[in-house]
């Protein structure tokens, strides 16, 4: 980590120098009317050198999976293989026009076709968009199919969309950009839906539910088909929420326990780069019912050659062009390496070292729900009197390791969420709850260490208060 | 334990709501400032818009949480508390005073009596504490 | 296993220690019928083989780099500085997370922070977010801000020559919402005093999809006369030499971010960039980093006004976006600053020259005639015969010379849109100008 401070790139700036030379002009020129000409441009001026020292410094300021554990719950932070970017780096992707014409775009297409096929037999289902740009956008989407195949059963009424409340906050604010209401659900004392609160709610008003399953709780839901039973039996739709695929990838195909559409998280179970915050890339999945709706244009096959086509009875564009294509490339090749065996492995991995780590935590932890559990657990971070889930954490930056995700799902307090995924080692686990353990200790001897954590970054912990009563959102020289 | 203003009533939604000559002064309990945690910005009306009783009023925002502010009684708007938009902390400090948010002409007098008594509402309150 | 380390004897050890025999003892409350399905997948292979199989797929694909090429619309063929995607791929950018850790995310946090400030400056606006999906989400989403900034008012007027996907897009996004989408035509000046009490926003893309790049003197005191606000989405690229939109009075600027800094890949990831003024700040979505003190008042970086994020307001959130396209912006941060004042001048001015000098050749082909007023980069030029049929011989020869609109507007049949860039030589032009006149023969 480097604790040295970085300057502003303005702070770096000095007049006259040009980071990037760019080809004098080679034909005659036409005059920029003076009425309409930009008077000042008020950007930095650095030399080449200067800029990659500042960015390769930045860097330098981050954690990242390249360089630390890093077990975000919810998050799947696993490896990002290298050969994904080589196989996104070749030319006849990076320099393809999205509108050049199906006739030219041949291998895109193909990769395309061949990537829904996969996403489509990974999950049960019988077709594919993938155009949404992430998870919250794939939501988006499956809401909006939702919407419009109970308006064309003549069931406009249908507004309400039932979210348990374990849920992440994309999903009932993906319902609200659908103009339709969320309705939150209980959990059961299991984890899992309260079923008699959901009988409760179940009248023709609904027009869906929206299950994380595994839930953010890492548990699988047991009931699931009975609840999509029961939800289809009261006429609504069920909406899975594929944040949380990487543990069930050939260990259960979700179309087949009854969910209708689903979002898969390509940056999470398919190990495309999160990237400080994308792009990310959230396909959706559908079947029978609703693969009618999803949003277009997809690809088809016809002879082996490949074109777009619009789903018949399309929601619409949610997206300009093709959708994140890069991100496609990079997790096509992924699933390609992995095959149906490497995907099963992969799964079982990630579900084998979250109960392995959860075992070692629980050791000086408290558990949200003390037993198997999927890719992910719950623990608690108030391990000794006035200690905070927040100390932990920073804490852990101390030891080197990233913290887990904190004070979610909401309904846990003071919550930790450990994913550690199928990309680290044994040795990695142990390490990290044995720090875990210490922690424990110190919270008790020397809680000051927690409190003042962490104490080798960069900076400490910011006044977050004071920044977001008088904002400043830009370098003002 | 949360103080609370003897001379106001409340919602269960820990607004409360005081009578100052011929008007109704309105803004957020004790509890509540101290539940959402630093506040660092509150949206408010602008003045002669006029709400019916459990309309939202408007927004508080601390770092990590955010909460609507429900009218406890109908009525316009007949001034808002300027000093909230670049000293937000005053409700952290001086909630039922300097902290204020809104001046109501009440339209229906009756509503008043229908709100938690100061006696009612730290029962209510209480029980989240 | 590829990626995977458990060896045979890591997961018997890890097992024990967990106290069960086997590992699919651990997906117990999996339906037992539906465990362990069988999937048609093609057997995994190595890196190497799958790099040739890729490398095949991505072959077959014309590229900007074989052909000479003037096909714009939307997705731009510019200079990506080496500097950029070597910084970007680092592995500490690359593979983070969103920073909600401050202390271990101030690259992140203060790459976000700069992107955010040079943005900005082009835009002329207060305050830019961290970025959406792209133009086109970014725009509606604008709309949207618009509505619910003006509660009532059920109208949005969009420009006809909005580009059509974008208009699909808000189509998609708007469908939910009680609002009426209108289309305006003619110059922006004229067409925005059509806003009347019901509108709630007048949006002008910047140029126009067919190149046309409006006057907008005076179009902003119209619009806030009648109540509404201003969106403009503009060409970044423009903004090097042309006044920005925040200086003609815009109060939501978005953009298509893909022209500054990456690639084209066949549409995607691109860009989203929004701008407002401070007094929307609270009313724009997505993630923004701030400037904050530590204990000892050291200078950081944080993500801030949060509270109109999904993750606290749930359903009240101003949007349900979650994620941004970070490494994007990253490219675009890092191509901002090592271009600079003068590199960002230079493009917009070879665009505009090159622009131009093709125009004028062009315009001078018989039966060929130039449809813009003003433009910049991009020109739409009628042609003596379907443009579709030019494009098809062109292509054969080497030159994409642009968008047959009839791709999106069948009456269109007789319009080619022309784009050059700063890619584009002298000797191209010319071969572009000699090959129309040719292919119309």
């Amino acid at each position: 980590m480097n604790l040295i401070p970085e300057p502003l790139v303005y702070e770096l700036s000095s007049p006259g120098r040009v980071g990037v030379a760019m080809p004098d002009c080679d034909v005659p020129g036409t005059p920029i009317p003076a009425v309409f000409a930009r008077p000042e441009l008020k950007l930095p001026e650095i030399d080449e050198l200067t800029a990659v020292r500042h960015f390769t410094r930045l860097s330098q300021k981050n954690f990242s999976i390249d360089t630390q554990f890093y077990p975000l719950g919810s998050c799947t932070m696993k490896y990002n293989p290298k050969v994904n970017e080589a196989a996104a780096s070749f030319p006849g992707w990076l320099h393809t026009h999205p509108l050049v014409g199906d006739g030219y775009s041949q291998g895109a297409l193909e990769l395309m076709w061949k990537l829904q096929r996969v996403l489509a037999e990974i999950g049960g289902f019988q077709a594919v968009s993938l155009q949404p740009a992430a998870g919250a956008h794939g939501e988006l989407s499956g809401v909006f199919m939702i919407r419009a195949c109970q308006i064309a059963r003549g069931q406009s009424g249908r507004t309400r969309i039932l979210i348990p409340d374990s849920a992440h906050g994309t999903n009932p604010a993906s319902c609200a950009m659908a103009g339709m209401e969320a309705v939150t659900i209980p959990s059961a004392p299991d984890g899992g839906v309260d079923l008699d609160a959901l009988k409760a709610v179940l009248d023709d008003s609904v027009a869906g539910i929206m299950l994380t399953n595994p839930n953010t709780l890492g548990l699988f839901e047991r009931n699931i088909e009975k609840i999509a039973a029961m939800v289809h039996e009261a006429g609504g739709l069920v909406y899975g929420d594929g944040a949380n695929l990487n543990a069930l990838a050939g260990i259960l195909k979700p179309g087949s326990v009854g969910i209708d559409v689903m979002h898969y998280n390509l940056h999470k179970t398919f190990s495309t780069p999160h990237g400080g915050g994308g792009p990310g890339v959230g396909i959706v999945a559908a079947g029978s019912t609703l693969k009618d709706y999803l949003p277009g244009p997809i690809v088809a096959e016809k002879d082996g050659t490949y074109s777009f086509v619009r789903p018949s009875a399309s929601i619409g564009r949610m997206k300009l062009f093709n959708g994140n294509f890069g991100v496609l490339v990079r997790a096509y090749t992924y699933i390609r390496m992995l095959g149906a065996e490497g995907l099963r492995r992969m799964a079982e991995n990630a579900v084998l070292n979250a109960n392995y780590l959860r075992v070692l935590v629980e050791k000086t932890w408290k558990l949200k729900y003390p037993r198997i559990c999927m890719h992910e657990f719950v623990a608690m971070g108030d391990v000794a009197p006035g200690v905070r889930t927040l100390d932990v954490a920073k804490r852990l930056i101390d030891c080197g390791f990233h913290p887990p995700t904190i004070y979610f799902p909401l309904i846990v307090p003071e919550a930790l969420m450990i994913e550690p995924t199928e990309t680290e080692s044994k040795e990695t686990l142990d390490a990290f709850a044995a720090t875990l353990a210490t922690i424990a200790r110190e919270a008790v001897e020397h809680p000051e260490l927690l409190a003042q954590a962490p104490h080798v970054t960069p900076i400490g912990r910011l006044d977050e208060v004071a920044a977001a009563r008088c904002p400043v959102l830009c370098y003002r020289g | 334990m949360s103080t609370i203003d003897k001379n106001a009533k409340y919602r269960p939604s820990h607004e409360w709501a005081r009578r100052e000559g011929n008007l109704v002064v309105i803004g957020i309990s004790d509890h509540a400032q101290h539940a959402l945690g630093d506040i660092v910005f509150v949206e408010l009306p602008e003045t002669g818009k006029v709400f019916k009783q459990g309309d939202t009023l408007g927004v508080v925002e601390s770092v990590k949480a955010a909460s609507d502010i429900y009218m406890p009684l109908s009525g316009k708007i007949a001034a808002v508390n300027g000093d909230l938009a670049g000293s937000p902390d005053l409700v952290n400090k001086d909630c039922y005073g300097s902290g204020w948010f809104v001046k109501i002409e009440a339209a229906k007098l009756p509503e008043w009596d229908g709100l938690l008594t100061p006696e009612a509402y730290e029962v209510e309150s209480g029980k989240e504490e | 296993m590829p990626f995977i380390p458990n060896t045979e004897a890591d997961r018997q050890a890890m097992l024990s220690e967990i106290g069960i025999g086997s590992v699919e003892a651990l997906f117990d409350d999996i339906p037992a019928g539906k465990r362990f399905p069988k999937l048609d997948l093609p057997k995994g292979i190595s890196e190497m083989e799958v790099l040739r199989e890729i490398g095949a797929m991505a072959a077959k694909n014309a590229t900007a780099s074989n052909f000479a090429w003037f096909l714009g619309a939307g997705a731009y063929n510019h200079y990506i500085p080496a500097l950029v995607p070597a910084l970007a791929s680092r592995g500490e950018f690359m593979t983070s997370y969103t920073p909600y850790q401050p202390e271990v995310s101030q690259g992140s946090l203060q790459a976000i922070f700069e992107y955010q400030s040079m943005a900005a400056e082009l835009f002329g606006m207060d305050v830019v977010n961290a970025s959406h999906y792209d133009g086109a989400t970014a725009l509606a989403e604008a709309v949207i801000l618009a509505w619910r900034s003006a509660p009532g008012r059920k109208r949005v007027l969009v420009p006809e020559a909005l580009h059509p996907e974008y208009k699909e897009v808000i189509r998609t996004y708007l469908k939910a919402f009680d609002l009426k989408v209108d289309e305006w035509t003619g110059s922006a000046s004229r067409a925005a005093s059509g806003v009347d009490a019901r509108t709630c926003a007048f949006v002008v893309q910047w140029p126009d999809f067919r190149g046309e790049l409006h006057d907008l003197a005076g179009v902003a005191d119209t619009v806030h006369a009648a109540g509404a606000l201003f969106l403009v989405h503009v060409d970044p690229i423009l903004t090097g030499i042309w006044k920005s939109p925040g200086s003609y009075g815009a109060d939501v600027v978005t953009a298509e971010g893909q022209s500054l800094g990456n690639a084209m890949n066949f549409g995607g990831p691109f860009l989203g960039m929004m701008g407002v003024t401070t007094k929307l700040v609270r009313k724009l979505p997505g993630r923004i980093a701030g400037e904050a003190k530590d204990h000892e008042g050291r200078r950081g970086f944080v993500l801030t006004l949060t509270a109109r994020e999904q993750h606290i307001r749930r359903e009240k959130a101003v949007s349900n976006i979650c994620s941004n396209q970070g490494l994007v912006m990253l490219q675009t941060c890092i191509y901002l600053a090592a271009m600079g004042r003068n590199g960002m001048r230079k493009v917009a001015e070879l665009c505009w020259h090159k622009a131009h000098y093709a125009a004028s050749l062009i315009g001078r082909l018989p039966g060929f005639q130039v449809a813009n007023g003003t433009f910049f980069k991009e020109f739409t030029v009628k042609t003596p015969v379907p443009a579709a049929g030019i494009v098809e011989k062109l292509e054969r020869l080497g030159i994409v010379p642009g968008l047959a609109l009839s791709r999106y507007e069948a009456k269109r049949d007789r319009e080619l849109l022309v784009c050059v860039t700063e890619m584009n030589t002298r000797e191209q032009i010319e071969l572009l100008a000699r090959s129309l006149q040719e292919a119309a023969k």
